[in-house]
Parts: structure tokens; sequence; C-alpha cells
């Protein structure tokens, strides 16, 4: 695990020293916000260069329509947006949409994260469109639907697949019998709640999916979403240990965890900082030691 | 056409919650909506749920601080089922394997919150929302309960009888987006809105884009009355550039409030002497603004929310949400320094006018959540009672319309129920700019069921069809010239002036709709429809507000008036009611219900 982590950071932050065993959520948080800001501090200085004299960003956004003249070959428009401090990327699309374009389509609801609806391939990689500073982005700003997915029009794809993969894993807690009280809860040790609490943040985004080589060429792999969503349910202590096997053998099917071949790119682009591959590295322990005990 | 039992338009926490009560009465119910169910604006509530789960703690005490907290505005009847249901909707919510945040005994914890006389707010850190909904869209799955998702809801279908009471809702018409196709669906036994917000009215708001009020306005030109629209609720914390939400959990753990002398400005100019920054919403709201107002505000604008003192281990365990929100948003470190927030339009208090049981005067309608007024909320709704309303009046509204055998509803609805009638005097004539050209009205025309429906499907292809064919304007400059009135002149504070103006705007507005078309010629995915059609629903939404907020000549929780600063409660504990009235809209009046199962409350002076 630890030399794959290592490979992780070297990819995003080339100059960061060996660090200690990376342990709190604090911890954590802190070397992420590091790494961030070494690479925002970067980025600004290169883009002020830029931007001083003109204003303005250019997005290069992906277009396609299957039934409108013009649009059915995909393309490529340019607009080009009056840029300020904190604009992101889906600023600059509502900006876009709204002033020059009102055909131009995307998903977006709650504009900070929480929705998943605005995962977009921004400058080649996955991200939430809500989430993304502008100064933070070479211009000009190619914006891409999400790979591997069936685009639908502009930056919308077709997310049934996902879902379907999502619905695979019975996503629903399953406690093989809760107090006949009513008004009386399970007990969960605090512990166990910050276990699966990271695996409870996913936003259905699509990010990692999308990010995923193995699930671009293996259509029925389960991918690291469906997979987490396991995770958060087989961990969770509340739900019996029959209903524990019953995941395990799900998530242990031909397209389960197994062709999970750790390349971290879910961990990398997930939004909600879920340490995706962690917990597919977890499931396949647990599945090892569930047959042992079964042989 | 489809056809189910209940038909549940929008798949929040609201919706979710109605669709899972209907299946377990055993009926045939689908979700209807416009986005997919786990995109909800649900999903961004933060703070918390609550409940009277503990000992020491009890249902008349949190009915008590929730009719305070309503400025004596919320209906007693609401108010006591509310809190009654309350403990078992959440232990409920536990048993479908939320993720609560714990105690060390492994009990569900609970904290303190604005307004309330005990720390009775369950949560889960501070993403208690997207928790909730998840968990409850997980249990649909489980359930296998059909979900439509992307088709969006345009209008009901509902029988032509000249008085509202007398009709039916019988379905509605829906819009595919993915497809552009339209088809009816029947419902044999019910239509429950539960379509979220409409804060889309404003433009610095918590909502979400898509909270653009369509339930409240399907129900209202279909002749449901709208109940207290006047009453909007303005978050005390939210990010000043984005209108991003800090949750009250921030001052519930500790967080203080300080202006730009850094003095703890709820204590130092006494807007809360006991509860300081723990005081309800609107107080802590206008505090906000009084000091910017005075000088005293950061930039002219905020004022900052400080939270450092609670030290790095406490804020990661309950708040870390916040951290995140705060540095994706705004750029600004929780941990490092103090974050800057300013008041916004957060959640709508009133809305479709209905009973304890979810039903409006409509036969077969039914509304629950934020969309709904039962009156829980009154004048000011209490942090983390938000999503216990839905959890209470989702569940039903679901067993209603599913056929449960039911106390009979205390709280009457309909044109029926008025005490007196309304003495607004508009600057302008309010309503549809060519009244009667949309009627619902034509007795005896329509009311068998299934031509009903094929009415209504007939009318939304043909207006989708004249948006698509017709040459006009883009609705974006419609939408925005009505959110940045009502952001002026119908915010924090409220002058005759400015609701006058805001109701010209609104008008000029609505004139300028009457040209607008859509440019995109697709069938496919076509957001220009949606959102043109949606700018209606805010047109009819933001002047009802500003309707209500002119008539109400008096100072009651929310809803602040400059020639009014008194709370008037010989002549104004009543609600504010508007009827569409087949596009001139009526304004009458309502009385409140006081009169609870354990007690009867009498107004008094509210102090934090």
């Amino acid at each position: 695990m630890s030399t794959q982590i290592e490979q992780q950071e070297t990819e995003t932050e080339a100059d960061e020293e060996a660090e200690p065993e990376v342990e709190s959520p604090g911890d954590r948080r802190r070397a992420q916000k590091r790494e961030r800001q070494a690479i925002e501090e970067a980025q600004r200085e290169t883009e002020e260069a830029t931007l001083d004299d003109e204003d303005t960003i250019t997005l290069k956004v992906f277009r396609y329509d299957p039934e409108v003249e013009g649009k059915q070959e995909p393309r490529f428009d340019d607009f080009s947006v009056p840029f300020h401090k904190g604009m992101t990327v889906l600023d600059a699309l509502i900006y876009a949409r709204d002033h020059y374009d009102s055909s131009l389509t995307f998903r977006h609801s709650c504009r900070q994260a929480v929705c998943g609806s605005d995962a977009l391939f921004v400058n080649g990689r996955q991200r939430l469109g809500c989430k993304t500073q502008m100064s933070d982005l070479d211009d000009p700003v190619r914006i891409e639907p999400l790979p591997h997915q069936e685009v639908v029009k502009d930056l919308v794809v077709d997310m049934e697949h996902f879902y379907d993969q999502m619905e695979s894993v019975e996503p629903f807690f399953d406690a093989d019998e809760t107090p006949d009280d009513p008004l009386e809860e399970q007990r969960q040790t605090r512990e166990n709640r910050e276990k699966v609490k990271m695996s409870t943040r996913c936003i259905w985004c699509g990010a990692c999916m999308s990010s995923c080589n193995i699930a671009a060429g293996d259509n029925e792999y389960l991918g690291p979403a469906a997979i987490n969503k396991a995770y958060r349910f087989a961990m969770d202590e509340r739900e019996g240990e029959q209903r524990k096997q019953e995941r395990l053998r799900i998530i242990e099917q031909e397209h389960g965890v197994w062709r999970c071949q750790t390349q971290f790119s879910c961990t990398e682009v997930c939004p909600k900082d879920i340490p995706l591959t962690e917990h597919i590295q977890e499931l396949k322990r647990e599945a090892v030691k569930n047959n042992l005990k079964f042989w | 056409m489809y056809e189910h039992d209940v038909i549940v338009v929008g798949a929040g926490g609201a919706g979710l919650r109605a669709a899972i009560a209907a299946d377990e009465e055993g009926a045939d119910v689908a979700l209807v909506t416009k986005l997919h169910p786990v995109r909800s604006h649900t999903g961004a509530a933060e703070g918390g749920i609550n409940a009277a789960l503990q000992e020491g703690d009890s249902w008349d005490l949190h009915a008590y601080d929730t009719m305070k907290g309503s400025d004596y505005l919320g209906d007693a009847p609401a108010i006591d089922t509310f809190a009654q249901d309350a403990p078992e909707e959440v232990i409920q919510l536990e048993h479908w394997g939320m993720p609560f945040s714990r105690e060390d005994d492994g009990r569900v914890s609970q904290r303190p919150f604005g307004g309330l006389s005990y720390p009775r707010t369950t949560y889960a850190g501070a993403e208690t929302g997207h928790h909730l909904l998840h968990t409850m869209y997980e249990q649909a799955v489980k359930r296998g309960i059909e979900v439509y998702d992307e088709w969006y809801v345009t209008r009901l279908a509902v029988t032509d009888h000249d008085d509202p009471e007398d009709r039916v809702c019988h379905g509605c018409v829906a819009y595919d987006i993915k497809s552009g196709e339209i088809h009816g669906f029947r419902a044999n036994n019910g239509v429950i809105l539960a379509t979220g917000g409409l804060g889309q009215a404003f433009d610095h708001t918590t909502n979400a884009v898509a909270n653009t009020g369509d339930g409240c306005a399907m129900a209202y030109r279909a002749g449901v009355p709208m109940e207290d629209m006047e009453m909007i609720q303005f978050h005390p914390t939210t990010l000043p550039s984005t209108g991003v939400l800090i949750s009250e959990g921030v001052r519930g753990e500790g967080g203080i409030l300080y202006n730009d002398n850094e003095e703890r400005l709820m204590f130092e100019y006494g807007y809360a002497n006991n509860d300081g920054e723990l005081a309800s919403r609107d107080v802590v709201a206008r505090a906000e603004l009084t000091e910017v107002n005075n000088g005293r505000g950061i930039e002219d604008e905020y004022v900052h929310l400080d939270m450092r003192h609670l030290g790095e281990e406490r804020i990661i365990d309950r708040l870390e949400n916040i951290l995140h929100l705060a540095e994706d948003f705004e750029g600004v470190d929780g941990l490092d320094e103090p974050m800057p927030v300013k008041p916004g339009q957060h959640y709508a208090m009133g809305g479709v006018e209905c009973d304890e049981n979810g039903e409006t005067c409509i036969e077969g309608l039914y509304a629950a959540g934020e969309t709904a007024c039962v009156s829980l909320h009154g004048a000011n709704r209490l942090g983390g009672n938000a999503l216990p309303e839905l959890l209470v009046f989702g569940a039903r509204a679901g067993h209603h319309a599913a056929g449960k055998d039911m106390k009979t509803a205390e709280i009457q609805t309909g044109p029926s129920a008025k005490s007196e009638p309304g003495d607004v005097e508009p600057p302008v004539e309010p309503g549809a700019v060519d009244a009667g050209s949309d009627d619902v009205a034509a007795d005896g025309a329509a009311v068998e069921p299934q031509s009903v429906l094929e009415n209504a499907v007939d009318h939304e292809r043909r207006r989708v069809e004249e948006l698509l064919e017709s040459d006009g304007i883009n609705h974006a400059e419609v939408r925005a010239d009505v959110q940045q009135t009502m952001t002026g002149n119908v915010n924090v504070f409220r002058e005759e002036d400015g609701l006058k103006e805001a109701l010209r705007d609104i008008r000029e507005a609505r004139t300028e709709y009457e040209n607008v078309a859509v440019e995109d010629p697709s069938r496919t995915y076509n957001t220009d429809l949606i959102h043109t059609i949606e700018t209606r629903n805010i047109l009819d939404v933001a002047e009802a507000i500003t309707l209500g907020a002119l008539a109400r000549e008096e100072f009651r929780g929310a809803h602040w008036r400059a020639e009014h600063q008194e709370r008037k409660d010989d002549e104004w504990i009543k609600h504010t009611m508007l009827a569409w009235n087949e596009g001139t809209p009526e304004l009458y009046y309502k009385p409140v219900i006081l009169e609870g199962d354990e007690q009867t409350y009498e107004p008094k002076e509210r102090s934090y």
C-alpha cells in the first residue's frame, strides 16, 4: 500500500519531501492542503503573467447534438468569458450559456459540490465544474463530457450505466434485526462510524468510473463508486455477519474487486477525497480472509 | 400514458419519504423528478434534525420552541403533530442505516441549535442532509420504487370546476428531458408535490439552481391558495460570493460572530443578550445587516464567523465539511482565520396551503416539505426543523394518499377557510398578463379523469411547440431582472416603496416573458426549454412573496417592515392567503390556530 501512495504523491507533487506516515484526518487534510497550495501558487504565478493585460479566458467546449444540423459531428466551440476572482468552471459555463449560446447544455444544480451533477473532463482531468477555480487552470480551458460514457448532448453524458452498477451492489442498509422499540436506536461505536465515514461521502458524480481504465475496457466491471458503496455497508457494524457475507460475494464476482489494478486514478479524481483504491484493497483482503475461513 | 396509484413530484427528502410511506401502505407509487433523486437539494442541508429523544426533553418542549420561533404564526395542530412524530421518524432513519454522529456509548449525538431550549439536534457531521437523502434513496431502491428521473412535471391535471374546492387532481403532465416527449401520468389516488424551495426567485440564495418553486406555482395556478408567502428565511451565515451555506452547527458548537471592530456583535449591541449567536435566525440576520448598515461591516458587506477557538480536533470531528466549503468557495481556511458571512435567502416558510395530512383543498392533491405550508414554521423556521418536517409530513402525505386511515385534520384549507378579505393596494395589476387565457375553470367541460389528463397533455404539447417554434427573447434576462429586484427590495429589510418597486419590476418581467422563446431547437436534453418554463414559475412565486410582504403591515419573525416596527397581535395573528383566481390573484386571510393538544400557546414577546 505504501509504495502506491508514494507513487501517487510523486505524481501530483514532485518536490514533496518524504512525509511521515499520514494518519489522522487532520494530518491528511493538511498534507492535501499543502499540496494544493503549492500547485495553486505555481499556477497563479504563470497565470498572472498572462492575465494582467487581458481579463478574459477562452473556453473550448465540446459540442454535439444528435438531431441538430451542424452539431451532429462533434466539434469544439470557443467562448471568451470575462474572468473574475473566485470564478469556477461552472460559473464560466453559465456565463457562456446565458450570454452567448442558450443551447449550451450541461447538468448542474447545487453549485456547492454536493449534488454531483457537474462532473466534467476539464483540461484532461475529471473534475466538478462548481469546485474548480478557473484560476487553477491553463488558458484556454478545454471542457469535455466525461470520457468512457455515451454523450447525450454537449457536456451531458448518459449516467444509466453508472446508476445500474451502483444499484447492482444492493446499495441499501439491511440489518438482520433492528430494535423492536421504534424509539430505540441501534448502537454504533464512534470508531465504526469513523471507519465508514469517508465512504458515505460519495455524491454519485461518476468521476471515478470515468477515470478508470479497467471500467473503460470492461463494461461489466462494477467500478470504484459501486465497490465503495458496498464497502460502506460491508464495514458497517450495524449490519449482521450474514449480510456481510452476501455483500462480499457480490463484490467478489468476476467483474468485481479483483479487476482493480490499483492504478489510483479514481482516488486522484474523487472530488470528495474518498480513498477509493484503499477501500477496494481492503475488500479484497476481507474476501480472502473470508474464503480462508470457509475453506 | 403512465399510471400509478400515487405520483410523487420531486425526489428530495419529502418526496422520498412520501414514496416510501405510500409503498409501506401497499400503493403502487412512482417518483417523477427533474433531477436524479440524489441530486436533490436536501443533500445540501448541513446542520441537523431536531427531535426530542432524550430524557429531560419532550415533544411539548420542542413544540413550544417551534411555536415561539414561528413568532406565533404557526398552527398548533401542525406543530404538535410535528413534534410528536419527529422522534420516531428520526429513529426510523437510524434503522435505515443513516450514519449519525455518535456519542461514546454508541447513541445518536444531539447538539444545541438556535432557538432550542434543549440540545435536540441530531446530525451527521455537517452534511446531515446528504446522508439523509442518500439513506432514503437507498431505501427507495431497496423497495423497488419506480423513479422517472429527469422528467420535468409542468402541469397538474385537475378538473375544471369553478370552485377550487370541488376540483379533483387526476395526475400530471411531464416532459422527458432526455427525449423531449410529453406524457400524462395518471394518479389513481393522488399527486404529492415535493418540489422543494423557491430560492431562485432571489439572486443571493443558498438554494440550488433547480429550486424554482415549481410545485408552488403549479398548485397556485391549479387553484390551491399560497399561504404566508412573504415569510422568507434569510440565513445569517452564507458565504458572500456564492451564497453557499455555512451551517448553524458552527454557532451551535460555539462559533462567534464579530464585526469590523472585532466586537462580539450579538452581545455588544444587545441583539440577543441571552442567546447571542444562537438566537433565532431572523434575529441574527438582522443583527448582521444592521452592523453593516451602521458602518461596522467588513468591506461594507459582511461580518466574521470565527470557530478557531473550538480547536482543530472538534472542528474536524463535527464540522469538517465547513472547512471544505469555506476553502473551495471563499478561499478561506477556517482553522486559521475567521470566515466571512452575510445573510442569504435560505428557506420559504410559506407555500402550498395544506393540512396535517398534506392534503390541499383540491381532492387528490398533496404537498410536503418546503413546497408546503402546513403551517409549521409560521414567520420563522428554527434551524434543524426542516429535515424532521419533510420526514413527518412526507410520511403523512404518503400514507394518506395511499389510503391509510388517519385522524381527520384540524386545519381547514381552501377559500372557504377565509376569515376576512385582504386589503392590499399594489401599484400595478398582479397576476396573468392575459388573464383568462389559461383558465382552469370552465365548469363541466372536463371532469372525467381520462379527458382531464388528455386536455392537460395537449395543453403542454402546444405550449412547448410554441416556445420551440417562435422567435423571441431569451428567458435568462427576465429571470435575472426578477432575482435582482427581489434581493434588492424584498430582502431582510423591507420598505413599502421598495416592495412596490419590486411589484412594478415583476409586472414588467411578466410582460417581457410574453415574448420569450427557446432558441435551441433540439428535442434532446433541451435545458433552454426547461429553464424557460421554470422562469414562469419564478415570476408567480416572486409576485406572491412581494404581495404578501406588502399586505402584512407589521414586523413578525422574518418579515420586517420599515414603516411597521411592531408585532401587531390584535390584528395580525392570521395567515396571508393568495388565490390565483384564474389569473387575477385575490388576497385574503385565515385565522392562526393557537389551541394545541396540551396547551394553548399564548403569544409572548420573542426574546433570545
